[in-house]
């Protein structure tokens, strides 16, 4: 034991279960070296590629409907083609997979932040409060969060005028997505703030006259936080899903900067006429996403439950 | 010619960095009718033993070496002998009766499963078999009873069910693994008796697992004592007892608390503690009180009912956790609360540091009554001065902090302005007061034993200098040789700073060693309070004499 002090921070995590068991599963080393690489291509493709799909005067009407480079008619500059205004697929792609992922994340921690709030103080308090707040998630477990989503989204336009809906598009779909998903953290981190507060180094604080905002947020916040993380990571992947469903139904981000659903929806019309791979790469792209996140989500809930641990 | 022969057993567990030896060489033999006492502290392999014996070690754990012959057959020798053997040959109980019955099965219902699993007996056979089971374990209306769920049972019911299920297909190895653990004192004796009866009648071989040494002294007619995976001394109990032979069994002996005299310490044979007097470096931080043999605390007509639906608040059905109780404890002395479990002492504990408000009756600190404080300022004041360490060192410690941060927050809370250096000072102080070195603070409490964290607690109690301390059973989750050393250290600390203790706990024989005055609780109700040795001497109430009777002595070896 004595010797655990000398270590540093990476030998720390080298020794722990979590990289034991990360190390032995191929399913987590995979599925987070994917994300790896969708992540860093869609955060710096900038400099990994020479389009910009959104620049209208970069662009050529006459590289338009190329299929992909291993078929008959395709271009080897062109690897996944291009759609309809002869933007290149691949780097169309991934600029909208950052957007997926930037609204996806911006969601899930406001709903995060929503949701372990509430389910924190109703747990620590009880009563009264607690009753109605989760009430409150019972009603809003209730209505499907895609209708809430249209809702919101509804509601924006009314209240936005038509130039300025497309520039806050994406924070009313974020807004849209975190308060439908926000109930799954109160629900959680209220179960185990009751766990947590009935131990009896809550009782120590107490007893010693720390105050009940302290005891909260020092002492159970951290406590809790497992579970909830792994909520947060199978949440980011619904977001990431929500937000394609209503990109896709066209109450997402406007076509002027497309995340991936906006990018499946303008490539539905051409499915039809054999341009198939315009909706057939942004859609496959999405699945081995919102694949990856969740195979690593499995697998942390498996290893941060101690319940399940072999 | 002995009945069960353990020869050279040894049993590995591969964990991913070492391997861990819970069993090293272990010979014993147990003969029919007797009752072998199998002791050790936590992690001394005892259980391990016991499981290998009916192969149910777990994953990853194995048998790595050694034979298990069970009266004339190796009953290791292949896996389908063993599975034929259990709860045919062997009988097995368990520690929790809670457990270890099926809920949605009847009590019937699981003794014929088990009859027809391994005896050739008619449906009505097994009835009638169960019944005469039921009947000699001591369970009255035995047919009637035969129909009930185990939630119908009380405690010690249970337990005896789970003996008649063990039982049932006349096994001539019982093997109990700390079958009176979870139960209360008086329903420990009469299992113990009944357990006692079967071996005679029956000529049963048992192996009986267990830490305490009462029970061992009361029941076993040989001991084996473990420690960390080797067998340390088997041999008749009482020359075991009265005479060991090797140190660890002397200082397993010498932890014991004595029933029937109070001593001064506890002798710690393997490490004898330094120079006492430079230990307590937080005396001169200490602003001592004389000690005026005034109440310090004054309990009058304490009641507290739980209503447990939010719908029904004034509903007759709620319990009564504590009723109509008073008492006083005086400035310096150290009072105890016993009771069995359900007696209330924990929600008295819990009210006088103020974390439930007493449905009514009022709790009086230094004449100032404290349940009635609405002010937080006014409150933490008292907080100050009332503090409390709990039963289970696991969950009293915040496993996200280190131990300095969780030792400094009720002093920076106290104190705001006290200086970087000074906080670490007192912090280091508090932790050479309770015997734990400077590195600890770094540290996290995972990495400690249940003792030293329980020593940790002792020092965060200690941070605010307080005048009363409330020990709610501080040592009943840890071995006995730890316990030990907490109660020298309670002692020490008590006597140099002039501290009030109060005493919760349900063993009689720590409580005699640590209380000048002791309450007996019942159900709610206190029953008497006296002098330590008046009560222990000539108790008045009924229900003391029957719980001085029913405790386990070891002292009753030597009648």
């Amino acid at each position: 034991m004595d010797n655990n002090l000398n270590l540093t921070r990476w030998e720390r995590i080298k020794d722990s279960d979590i990289y034991h068991s990360f190390i032995k599963s191929p399913t987590a080393i995979i599925s987070s070296a994917i994300l790896f690489i969708i992540f860093f291509c869609s955060f710096f493709i900038e400099f990994l590629t020479p389009y910009t799909p959104f620049d209208p005067s970069s662009l050529s009407l006459m590289d338009a409907f190329t299929p992909p480079s291993w078929t008959e008619d395709g271009l080897a500059q062109f690897i996944l083609g291009t759609d309809g205004q002869g933007r290149d697929m691949l780097s169309t792609i991934l600029y909208g997979c950052r957007i997926s992922l930037i609204v996806g994340f911006a969601a899930i921690i406001f709903s995060l932040i929503l949701g372990v709030g509430l389910g924190l103080t109703a747990g620590y308090f009880g009563g009264k409060y607690e009753m109605v707040v989760m009430r409150l998630t019972d009603v809003q477990l209730t209505v499907p969060s895609i209708l809430m989503a249209l809702l919101v989204d509804g509601i924006a336009r009314g209240l936005i005028s038509r130039e300025m809906h497309d520039e806050m598009a994406i924070y009313v779909l974020i807004f849209a997505i975190g308060i439908s998903e926000w109930p799954q953290f109160a629900r959680v981190s209220r179960a185990a703030t009751l766990v947590e507060k009935n131990k009896d180094y809550v009782s120590a604080s107490t007893i010693i006259g720390v105050s009940n905002i302290v005891i909260m947020f020092k002492h159970i916040l951290p406590n809790i936080m497992r579970p909830v993380l792994v909520i947060g990571t199978i949440g980011l992947a619904l977001a990431i899903l929500a937000e394609s469903t209503l990109s896709f139904l066209g109450v997402g981000v406007p076509p002027t900067t497309p995340s991936l659903g906006t990018l499946i929806r303008l490539g539905n019309d051409f499915l039809f006429s054999g341009e198939w791979w315009i909706t057939f790469f942004p859609a496959i792209f999405l699945v081995i996403l919102a694949f990856s996140i969740n195979l690593l989500g499995d697998w942390m809930r498996d290893t941060l439950n101690p319940k399940l641990k072999k | 010619m002995s009945f069960l022969k353990i020869k050279n057993l040894s049993v590995d567990y591969q964990m991913r960095k070492e391997t861990v030896y819970a069993a090293k060489n272990v010979n014993i033999e147990v003969n029919k009718g007797e009752i072998l006492g199998l002791v050790g502290e936590s992690g001394s392999g005892k259980s391990t033993v016991g499981n290998a014996i009916i192969n149910l070690i777990d994953e990853p754990g194995k048998v790595s070496g050694g034979s298990i012959i069970l009266g004339d057959l190796n009953i290791h020798e292949n896996s389908e002998s063993i599975i034929k053997y259990r709860g045919n040959k062997i009988g097995l109980i368990f520690q929790d009766p809670q457990t270890s019955l099926n809920p949605i099965l009847t009590v019937g219902d699981q003794l014929i499963e088990t009859i027809q699993t391994h005896l050739n007996l008619s449906k009505e056979e097994a009835k009638n078999k169960s019944i005469n089971l039921l009947k000699e374990v001591g369970i009255k209306d035995a047919e009637k009873r035969f129909n009930n769920y185990p939630h119908q049972f009380s405690g010690g019911m249970r337990q005896r069910v789970v003996i008649s299920l063990a039982l049932c297909c006349e096994p001539e190895l019982l093997i109990a693994d700390e079958p009176t653990t979870a139960l209360d004192v008086s329903i420990q004796s009469q299992i113990l008796d009944l357990i006692k009866k079967l071996t005679k009648e029956r000529n049963l071989a048992v192996i009986l697992i267990t830490h305490d040494m009462g029970v061992i002294a009361e029941t076993a007619n040989r001991v084996a004592v473990m420690k960390s995976g080797n067998l340390v001394e088997i041999g008749e109990t009482k020359k075991i007892l009265t005479t060991p032979q090797q140190s660890y069994t002397k200082s397993l002996v010498s932890s014991v608390p004595p029933t029937n005299k109070k001593i001064s310490r506890f002798v710690i044979v393997e490490k004898e503690s330094k120079n006492k007097e430079n230990n307590i470096k937080i005396l001169n931080r200490w602003t001592k009180k004389e000690i005026t043999k005034q109440d310090l605390v004054q309990v009058k007509n304490l009641n507290k009912s739980f209503d447990d639906n939010f719908f029904t608040e004034n509903s007759k059905n709620s319990v009564l956790a504590v009723n109509n109780v008073s008492f006083e404890i005086k400035e310096g002395e150290s009072f105890g609360l016993v009771g069995e479990s359900g007696s209330g002492k924990s929600t008295i504990a819990k009210m006088i540091v103020n974390l439930f408000k007493p449905s009514s009756g009022d709790i009086f600190f230094d004449s100032t009554c404290i349940t009635k404080i609405k002010n937080r300022s006014e409150l933490m004041k008292f907080r100050k001065q009332i503090q409390m360490i709990f039963q289970d060192p696991y969950s009293s410690l915040n496993g996200r902090l280190k131990v300095k941060d969780i030792i400094s927050e009720p002093i920076t809370l106290h104190n705001p302005s006290i200086s970087n250096s000074d906080l670490n000072n007192y912090v280091y102080d508090l932790l050479d007061s309770v015997e734990m070195t400077q590195k600890s603070a770094d540290r996290y409490p995972h990495e400690f034993s249940g003792g030293q964290r329980q020593r940790i607690s002792i020092a965060r109690a200690l941070a605010t200098q307080p005048r009363l301390l409330v020990c709610d059973e501080p040592t009943s989750a840890l071995d006995v040789s730890i316990q030990a050393q907490i109660l020298n250290l309670l002692k020490d600390l008590q006597e140099q700073l002039n501290l009030t203790i109060l005493f919760i706990s349900h063993d009689l024989p720590v409580v005699r060693q640590m209380c000048d005055r002791i309450g007996v609780l019942k159900d709610g109700k206190l029953c008497e309070v006296s002098n330590t040795e008046d009560l222990f001497s000539n108790p008045n109430h009924e229900y003391t004499k029957e719980l001085l009777h029913l405790m386990p002595k070891i002292e009753s070896i030597y009648n």
